[in-house]
């Protein structure tokens, strides 16, 4: 047959049937986002650490509607409790004490002060403790420590001297709090000089009120309503107070505010100009690259923490006072530059991609170019840099509150909340361990997420397994 | 190699002259005034004063003027303290916390080798779970926790064994440094352990290993000349900005176990607004990370042939 001879018909150009057996696709093709959520849903640390993080959010922004306490009330009641689900008072009228006195003084025996007793039930308004005297003394000094006095015979705080031998009892009704004390009793020699040793013992004073001061609190009606040894039920405190008798699981909620409003806006913040001044380097290239990543260079080599502290004291604000607006800014101005360092690297790694050519040869725009194309096919690296970026910067945030350069008293954060409990760290450790573990869950969940994220949005580790 | 140090060291010297401006302009736009009233009694007090600082100036030339200072390394008086300069404060001051740095530095690089080594050796048995799990609480807790629960458990220790094992705080004798050098070094050890791990697994499916298995060499010596030489490689390029973390996480460790150093130092100044203080701390410490990154740089040259230094 010739080609002359051949007529083209019209069933030549008809579509050639599908035979079947040839290339069909079976499983449902699944997109980026699809395949990179499956990946992550087959990671138990990942997700239970997404898990977490919905939790902190939760307890962070919705729990403060639940729990309605408000984090500045003190209740003085309940000063540095521990966690407790309940507490109660029981009514009590303050009564006077005539002390205890002896006529004769011993002239042989033990010098010390021995056989010291309590004088009465101890309770918040007065512990009374009495004592035989001991031979040969002037007077005593009566302490009392919050802690074991041993073994640095740390007495703590001077509760009396006493100048009178023949006064053998005390009343102590100084701030007291329903905790266990060491009191201490130490015996004057001649010269009114401490006797080396001491005799101790341990209270622990029952927490009452007297009607008219639980009344005033608004624990019941009236002063007349309630008889004495009646028990009345205290504000409760699940995660316990604090040193001014404030309510940790309020404070801890209105702090995550705080924290994990730096924690994850600053870095929004400045990983989007990262983006912008990254890609703008990336893309433009050349002397205006050089010139924009030696800028960028600069801002790495300053000494970060220093500089934070520097830009708080720049924008006016003094010790001890907040300024969370200010930390964002610093945080912003100081911390681009590395993720516009990682996407200048990504986005000239695109450019010279194929289809980038051929977008061009299309006559895409710049601005097309980088939108369409480039922060898509980087914004698997970015997340990932996002989510490592958010324990950082809660870090920094809790580092800077608790050297008292960030969020200050009396605005919670985890931090400043930390950074007050170090100083009751002996006595009352759940006042530091609480924010403790919130700043430490907080921080774990992001990185173990953020290595998660890595794993499923890495193109790189595709296929492996 | 000389000349590669020496153009390091030239924009070492840029940078630090950045750092000096950045720092001479985040203090002068700080409103208020640093001879704050209350101090001065009358005015011509206040003009003598002025002149000693060179605050009667323009900027410009205040700024000129506090460059050249800085060259001859001179950085000025104490606004706080009377009669006491800079130069003495950090001389006094920075010994103290680079002990307690280089310490530090030296528990965190070879706890880190070592620890990631192990993990890489006992991959998923349990030397590396329990490992590994350390090692995420150690970058998941905050230094000044782990600094005060190691203060209370030597507290509760030395009440228990009515003597005192270890000091609780306060600087000294090697005794005092031991404990706050852990945790400073803490963070920076699970960092580099995570680090030697990833990249003592790479090395031992490289062909090298395998070829010097094949050679039939003994296990330990592939070990140590082979695996351990190469693995650590990438934890030598991240100690110099390791450096920086550990010298300003100082402060922490340095608050918290109070320690005489110059981050706590600092602190105070900035509590004061004693601000040639901080500009000159501020200074000091830039020159210092620079230098330091350099200084690592350069090792780097030296420790792997295959790095040409350009």
């Amino acid at each position: 047959m010739n080609a002359a001879e051949w007529q083209p018909r019209a069933e030549d150009f008809a579509r050639a049937e599908s035979r079947g057996g040839g290339q069909r696709i079976v499983r449902p093709s699944i997109s980026y986002w699809q395949d990179a959520w499956q990946r992550l849903k087959r990671n138990p640390r990942a997700m239970i650490s997404l898990g977490l993080i919905v939790a902190l959010a939760l307890f962070a922004v919705a729990g403060p509607w639940v729990w309605r306490v408000d984090p500045a009330e003190q209740d003085l009641e309940q000063i540095s409790r521990a966690p407790s689900l309940s507490g109660s008072a029981t009514i009590a009228e303050p009564s006077t004490w005539a002390g205890v006195t002896v006529e004769e003084l011993p002239t042989a025996g033990s010098p010390l002060a021995t056989g010291l007793r309590l004088a009465g039930a101890p309770t918040t308004h007065s512990v009374r403790i009495a004592w035989n005297p001991a031979a040969g003394a002037t007077g005593y000094h009566v302490y009392r420590n919050v802690a074991n006095p041993e073994p640095d015979r740390a007495l703590g705080l001077p509760i009396a001297e006493i100048a009178d031998p023949h006064r053998v009892g005390l009343e102590d009704r100084f701030d007291l709090q329903p905790v266990k004390y060491w009191y201490s009793v130490v015996a004057l020699d001649a010269n009114g000089q401490e006797a080396d040793d001491y005799a101790g013992f341990t209270v622990e004073p029952k927490l009452v009120l007297s009607a008219e001061q639980a009344a005033t609190r608004g624990l019941i009606d009236s002063a007349s309503s309630v008889q004495i040894g009646d028990e009345v039920a205290l504000p409760s405190h699940p995660l316990g107070t604090d040193y001014l008798g404030r309510d940790m699981l309020s404070r801890l909620m209105h702090g995550g505010r705080v924290s994990l409003f730096i924690g994850v806006v600053a870095p929004l913040l400045f990983v989007f100009f990262g983006i912008v001044y990254g890609s703008t380097a990336g893309f433009v290239g050349g002397r205006t690259d050089q010139l924009l990543m030696r800028v960028a260079d600069f801002v790495v080599a300053l000494p970060f923490l220093l500089f934070m502290i520097l830009f708080r004291i720049a924008f006016g604000i003094g010790p001890g006072e907040s300024g969370v607006f200010p930390m964002l800014v610093a945080l912003v101005l100081l911390s681009w530059p590395s993720t516009a360092r990682l996407v200048r690297g990504q986005v000239l790694q695109i450019r010279n991609e194929g289809y980038i050519g051929a977008s061009r040869l299309l006559g895409a725009k710049p601005g097309y170019l980088i939108f369409r194309h480039m922060i898509p096919n980087t914004i698997g690296v970015i997340l990932v840099t996002l989510t490592f970026e958010v324990p950082r910067v809660i870090f920094i945030e809790a580092f800077l509150s608790f050297i008292g350069m960030g969020v200050a008293p009396p605005t919670p954060s985890w931090g400043s909340m930390s950074n007050e409990g170090i100083k009751t760290m002996l006595a009352h450790p759940h006042e530091l361990m609480f924010p403790a573990l919130f700043i430490s869950v907080a921080v774990l969940a992001f990185n173990l997420l953020g290595d998660g994220l890595r794993d499923a949005l890495d193109v790189r580790l595709r296929g492996r397994e | 190699v000389v000349v590669y140090i020496l153009k390091r060291l030239a924009q070492g010297a840029v940078t630090v002259w950045f750092i000096a401006t950045a720092t001479f302009v985040a203090m002068h736009t700080v409103p208020g005034d640093p001879l704050r009233a209350e101090r001065l009694a009358n005015a011509q007090i206040r003009a003598n004063l002025e002149a000693r600082y060179g605050l009667d100036k323009p900027v410009l030339e205040q700024y000129t003027i506090y460059l050249a200072n800085m060259l001859r390394g001179d950085f000025g008086l104490s606004y706080v303290q009377q009669n006491r300069r800079v130069n003495d404060i950090i001389r006094e001051h920075f010994p103290v916390s680079a002990t307690l740095g280089i310490l530090a530095m030296a528990f965190a690089t070879v706890g880190g080798v070592l620890w990631g080594a192990l993990t890489a050796l006992y991959r998923n048995r349990l030397p590396d779970v329990v490992i590994m799990f350390l090692v995420i609480l150690g970058i998941s807790v905050p230094s000044f926790v782990v600094a005060a629960v190691s203060q209370l458990v030597l507290v509760k220790v030395n009440a228990a064994l009515g003597t005192s094992v270890l000091p609780v705080a306060g600087w000294g004798t090697v005794w005092h440094m031991l404990v706050p050098a852990l945790v400073l070094g803490l963070s920076t050890m699970a960092y580099l352990t995570r680090l030697m791990r990833s990249s003592m697994l790479e090395i031992t499916t490289s062909d090298f290993v395998r070829t010097a298995r094949a050679k039939g060499l003994p296990p330990t010596r592939i070990f140590m000349n082979h695996q351990l030489r190469n693995a650590i490689l990438p934890v030598i390029t991240v100690l110099g900005p390791q450096i920086a973390l550990i010298t300003t996480g100082g402060f922490v460790v340095e608050l918290v176990f109070a320690i005489p150093g110059l981050g706590r130092y600092f602190v105070e100044a900035v509590h004061q607004l004693d601000y040639t203080v901080i500009m000159g701390t501020t200074t000091f410490y830039g020159a210092f990370l620079v230098f330091m990154v350099i200084v690592v740089d350069a090792l780097y040259g030296f420790i792997d042939p295959r790095v040409a230094l350009e």
